[in-house]
């Protein structure tokens, strides 16, 4: 006979923090906060040349070109579609809570059709 | 004629420009243009825009919680401990691949590791606040960049390209980010299996949609066009041979790296 899953004590369990899972937690904190901090401390503490200041200009495009493009890429016509309406909703209204709204209708009513 | 009557106005905008002769002479005489990157404060009203500004987009980061809770669930982790990666991390991709690393024994080094690889491109991100963040305190900017995740970076973005000088809105769209962060993760964790892929909602395409109305205001005509086409052929090609998201990384990298180059001749 089968040993019954104990749901009372997995809900007992809800709050119980497992030392070695509470140390890999915090250490993947702080290697995140080194990623989010590293960068701009960087920058602030080297000083840059006239050269390396226009590489740093076109970096907020090219890193939103690079999340982007590959994600497009995996996805197929519906989320293509979406990601126009996005683009022609945000061209003539400006308003980045419409475009999102008409791209997040925008996808779910492709993905339905096509 | 009313410059003069308003010297505590137009006396600290002088003395910046480091000259007494706008004093004759009124170039902009009431044009209420915003400088674009000078005169970036940090305070309440930031903080509370970004948090109001943030809270549609926390919303349907939310799916995305409750889809971390549900993962964290099946790896083994309990409430509490799902809640605190989510608190302490806040960096929702890296936190879903953790999860699926997750094992018994626990593969320490290949989980912080991995974390890092992935949120590495936090520091591209960071770095291109500079022009705003200069103008503010250390500890201002050390407490907003802890904050900053994929969604409200790119919002940010958006509110201080306007001029706005909003130094605060970091944090405070990154506030609203890590309240519905933590509340979707203990969620989806409760709710176990019960719940939908994000995908059913959509969810899946805010942050590509985000990302895309961002390059729309960011476009900036042809001089963008060679670094976003840099961008778009390596991300693609890096994505095709590395795992994790090395892409963002090597993407922006190359765009900065050809810009250098071609900014001498």
């Amino acid at each position: 006979m089968a040993i019954e899953p104990s749901a009372p004590a997995l809900y007992g369990d809800a709050l119980s923090l497992d030392p070695v899972v509470v140390v890999v937690i915090l250490a993947m904190a702080v290697v995140t906060v080194v990623a989010k901090v590293g960068g701009l401390w960087l920058v602030r503490h080297v000083e840059l040349s006239d050269r390396l200041e226009a590489g740093l200009d076109v970096l907020p495009g090219a890193v939103v070109i690079a999340v982007l493009a590959p994600e497009l890429a995996a996805g197929g016509p519906a989320e293509w579609g979406a990601a126009a309406v996005v683009v022609a909703v945000m061209w003539r209204t400006e308003s980045i809570l419409l475009a999102l709204v008409a791209g997040v209708v925008g996808v779910v009513g492709f993905r339905a059709l096509l | 004629m009313a410059r003069n009557s308003e010297p505590a106005d137009s006396s600290t905008r002088a003395t910046e420009a480091g000259t007494g002769t706008m004093a004759g002479n009124e170039p902009h005489p009431d044009t209420d243009e915003t400088p674009e990157r000078d005169g970036v404060s940090f305070g309440w009203e930031g903080v509370r825009s970004g948090f109001l500004t943030g809270i549609p987009i926390a919303i349907g980061v939310g799916g995305y919680g409750i889809a971390f809770g549900v993962l964290a669930n099946q790896a083994g982790l309990t409430v509490a401990e799902a809640a605190l990666m989510s608190a302490t991390v806040l960096a929702g991709a890296s936190q879903i691949i953790a999860v699926e690393l997750w094992a018994d024994p626990i593969p320490i080094a290949a989980i912080v590791a991995t974390t890092f690889a992935v949120n590495l491109r936090y520091s591209l991100m960071g770095a291109a606040l500079q022009p705003w963040f200069r103008h503010l305190s250390p500890r201002q900017i050390y407490a907003s960049l802890v904050m900053m995740a994929d969604e409200n970076w790119a919002l940010t973005m958006r509110e201080l390209r306007s001029g706005s000088g909003r130094g605060a809105f970091l944090l405070g769209s990154g506030i609203a980010l890590w309240l519905f962060w933590v509340g979707s993760t203990v969620l989806g964790v409760l709710a176990g299996e019960s719940v939908g892929a994000p995908e059913q909602y959509g969810f899946d395409f805010i942050l590509t949609a985000v990302f895309v109305a961002l390059a729309v205001e960011l476009w900036d005509g042809t001089s963008t066009l060679v670094p976003w086409l840099v961008a778009l052929g390596t991300s693609i090609a890096a994505a095709n041979v590395l795992p994790g998201r090395w892409y963002i990384l090597i993407g922006g990298l190359a765009a900065a790296a050809v810009e250098v180059m071609r900014h001498g001749d």
